[in-house]
């Protein structure tokens, strides 16, 4: 059998503060092989960036505790210095910024950019190198793309831009890219032009893909599974579907519930969240979303539920009282009758 | 220049806020003109909540800033509560200020960060010369109470000390503390997460119910525009392309923009994994130099030669529902974006 493209177990990061330890992600596990795209979903502060940037080893030298492995194609990565990681980052993965004005170099024309990357990389002419870039740009549908690569960014318009911090990403033909928001700053039309590159790329390349965001709807349709993050851990994974058709996790029904739907009467009640994330400093000996959850029992509160199967192959959950179950229906009916 | 058109306006006397040909332009580099808003028209009955959405750059902010003269309009009336504010100066315009408000997108660089709470709650009260100290600060806690915040503990602290949406609960008690007749909110969720989203969208329409509030809700999320509008106004470059009551706009959007933004929304549910939603191609047109005629023409599955030549105007295609467009489309009609993604490998 052959290793999987990323395997990432049990890894934890945390940061050393002055009020103590963040755990910022705590315990996270998931592999990924190659033409997959995984999505990455949680709230500020679940974890999902610091997640990416510990699976990429981009995290800074001083002030993190870290634990677990990342494995890249059966190789140990976890506990690499920069040094080793150079030969990983751009040939064999990728990353792809939310903020398309700050990840490029203003001083820089575009071409540069990413030829700059290829020529790190890569043994290639000057030529080819420039060649190589206009064939990324068109690859990535920015119009016009030989003017393009003499223009600098502030020429461009965000969805233009991000165009081009994936065409970088691409330049050394990554096998996995991470995407951590590549859309949010971006408006609505734009967001579905640049989501629609990306996957257009990672099919054509056959990359794996990992799609980081806030929000489920752009997950949905364009991700194989998703593994939804809160305080700092996993709290369901599913294939993208089941996902949506069969939750079990109370914290995904929930926040689904909390969007304003285009389907729904104008003016009715939305299904807030009550509360705020656990303070990861100290995180709750329970389930983290004990406090904020419509189905929360005794036993929440003391007992952290594991990570556990549902009947899909591939679809797992951390609750004790699980959305659709007899369980789950019996704990919602007992907190509505002590709510009166 | 025409702007486009006044059909959907409602009589004058019914009206707590006109706007007529509103134009907002900015001086830019070299000589240019920045046309942030090209003559739109509308109107706010007392208790309605009305949706500007539209998207980056298309005029929504400056049509809220300029309906509170910050900055005066270049052009165009605004009638609010029997006053024509862009006539108004000085003094007079000051104490009108307090009848109409406004919440900001980013809650944190909005509230001062050197003062507490409580001080920034009252100075609306104290720029008003309203009541005594001891009363300013009994409405104060009144209004920190009505958007969820303990007074006791939230009065003397200061924003860095508050979460996002916490800090927008100040904003919005800041807001509603002068008793105002008009709010404006200035994507006042986007900066949230949607758990918290959520919570100030349902403090926003009790506070509404509460205070008795007429309400401009500018944002760029379709959905929460939705949720929260009586009557929805879509901005494109500065213009108004559909004006409809929400039902209605967004069953059956008339105008081809309207159903480009609608189908750009990724919807949070079970769909296929591959699917031929169609997208908008290219992008905003810079508004130094709008298209001529319709704005949107230069993006327009359907546009014609007129659209070129002939700016449309606003015209009455349903009970509640007025759109701007020589060949709206029909309801049921499946549009075809020539810039959409061709089908990936198929």
């Amino acid at each position: 059998m052959t290793a999987p493209l990323l395997a990432v177990d049990d890894v934890a990061t945390w940061f050393e503060t002055d009020r103590g330890l963040v755990h910022a992600v705590d315990g996270v596990s998931f592999t990924l092989e190659r033409g997959r795209t995984l999505g990455l979903v949680g709230e500020s502060g679940s974890g999902k960036t610091v997640l990416s940037r510990s699976a990429m080893g981009l995290l800074p030298k001083r002030g993190v505790v870290r634990r677990g492995s990342v494995r890249f194609e059966g190789t140990e990565i976890g506990a690499a210095g920069p040094r080793q990681l150079r030969r990983y980052w751009g040939e064999h993965m990728a990353m792809v910024f939310q903020d398309p004005m700050t990840s490029l170099n203003p001083v820089m024309k575009v071409g540069k950019q990413i030829t700059e990357s290829i020529h790190t990389h890569l043994d290639v002419s000057r030529a080819y190198a420039e060649e190589l870039a206009v064939s990324l740009l068109a690859a990535v549908r920015v119009p016009d793309p030989e003017r393009r690569m003499g223009e600098y960014p502030h020429q461009l318009s965000g969805g233009l831009r991000q165009r081009v911090c994936i065409a970088v990403a691409l330049a050394c033909g990554p096998q996995l890219l991470f995407a951590d928001e590549p859309t949010t700053a971006l408006d609505v039309t734009v967001q579905a032009q640049v989501l629609d590159v990306l996957e257009q790329q990672q099919r054509e390349r056959f990359m794996a893909l990992v799609l980081v965001t806030h929000d489920l709807g752009v997950v949905a349709g364009r991700t194989d599974d998703v593994l939804v993050m809160y305080a700092g851990q996993v709290v369901e994974r599913a294939p993208t579907a089941t996902l949506f058709t069969d939750m079990k996790m109370p914290y995904t029904e929930a926040l689904l519930a909390a969007v304003p739907r285009l389907d729904a009467p104008p003016h009715s009640r939305l299904a807030a969240i009550p509360g705020r994330p656990p303070d990861l400093v100290h995180p709750p000996a329970g389930c983290r979303f004990a406090d904020r959850c419509a189905y929360v029992q005794d036993r929440c509160r003391s007992e952290q539920p594991p990570l556990r199967p549902a009947a899909t192959p591939g679809h797992e959950f951390r609750c004790w009282f699980p959305v659709g179950t007899p369980e789950g229906a019996a704990a919602l009916a007992r907190n509505r009758v002590v709510a009166g | 220049m025409a702007g486009t058109g006044t059909a959907h306006l409602r009589p004058a006397d019914d009206a707590l806020l006109r706007v007529e040909e509103l134009v907002v332009e900015f001086r830019a580099a070299g000589g240019r003109t920045v046309k942030a808003v090209s003559g739109i028209s509308f109107d706010l009955v007392p208790g309605e909540t009305l949706g500007l959405v539209g998207e980056s750059g298309c005029g929504k902010s400056t049509t809220g800033r300029a309906v509170l003269q910050l900055p005066r309009p270049t052009s165009g009336r605004v009638l609010f509560d029997g006053l024509e504010l862009d006539e108004l100066r000085g003094n007079a315009l000051r104490a009108v200020r307090p009848r109409m408000q406004m919440v900001f997108q980013d809650p944190i660089s909005s509230l001062n960060p050197r003062r507490k709470i409580g001080d920034i709650v009252a100075e609306g009260l104290e720029i008003a010369g309203v009541g005594d100290a001891a009363s300013r600060r009994e409405r104060v806690d009144e209004v920190l109470a009505a958007v969820g915040l303990d007074p006791d503990a939230a009065r003397d602290r200061r924003p860095h000390e508050f979460s996002g949406g916490q800090c927008q609960r100040v904003s919005i008690a800041r807001a509603v503390v002068t008793e105002p007749k008009l709010l404006i909110c200035d994507e006042p969720v986007s900066a949230l997460d949607v758990s918290v989203q959520a919570q100030i969208l349902n403090l926003l329409e009790a506070m509404k119910a509460r205070y008795e509030l007429t309400m401009v809700f500018i944002a760029h999320d379709l959905a929460v525009v939705r949720h929260v509008s009586d009557r929805v106004a879509v901005m494109y470059l500065g213009k108004l392309c559909e004006v409809g009551v929400p039902e209605d706009l967004f069953a059956r959007p008339a105008h081809p923009y309207t159903h480009a933004l609608l189908a750009a929304i990724p919807v949070a549910r079970a769909v296929p994994r591959r699917d031929d939603t169609p997208v908008l191609g290219g992008e905003i047109p810079s508004n130094t130099d709008p298209p001529s005629g319709c704005r949107f023409h230069t993006r327009c599955p359907r546009a014609q030669a007129v659209c070129a030549d002939e700016e449309p105007q606003l015209r009455r295609i349903g009970p509640e529902q007025y759109v701007a467009c020589h060949f709206p489309v029909a309801p049921g009609e499946r549009l075809a974006f020539p810039g959409s993604a061709a089908p990936v490998n198929a």
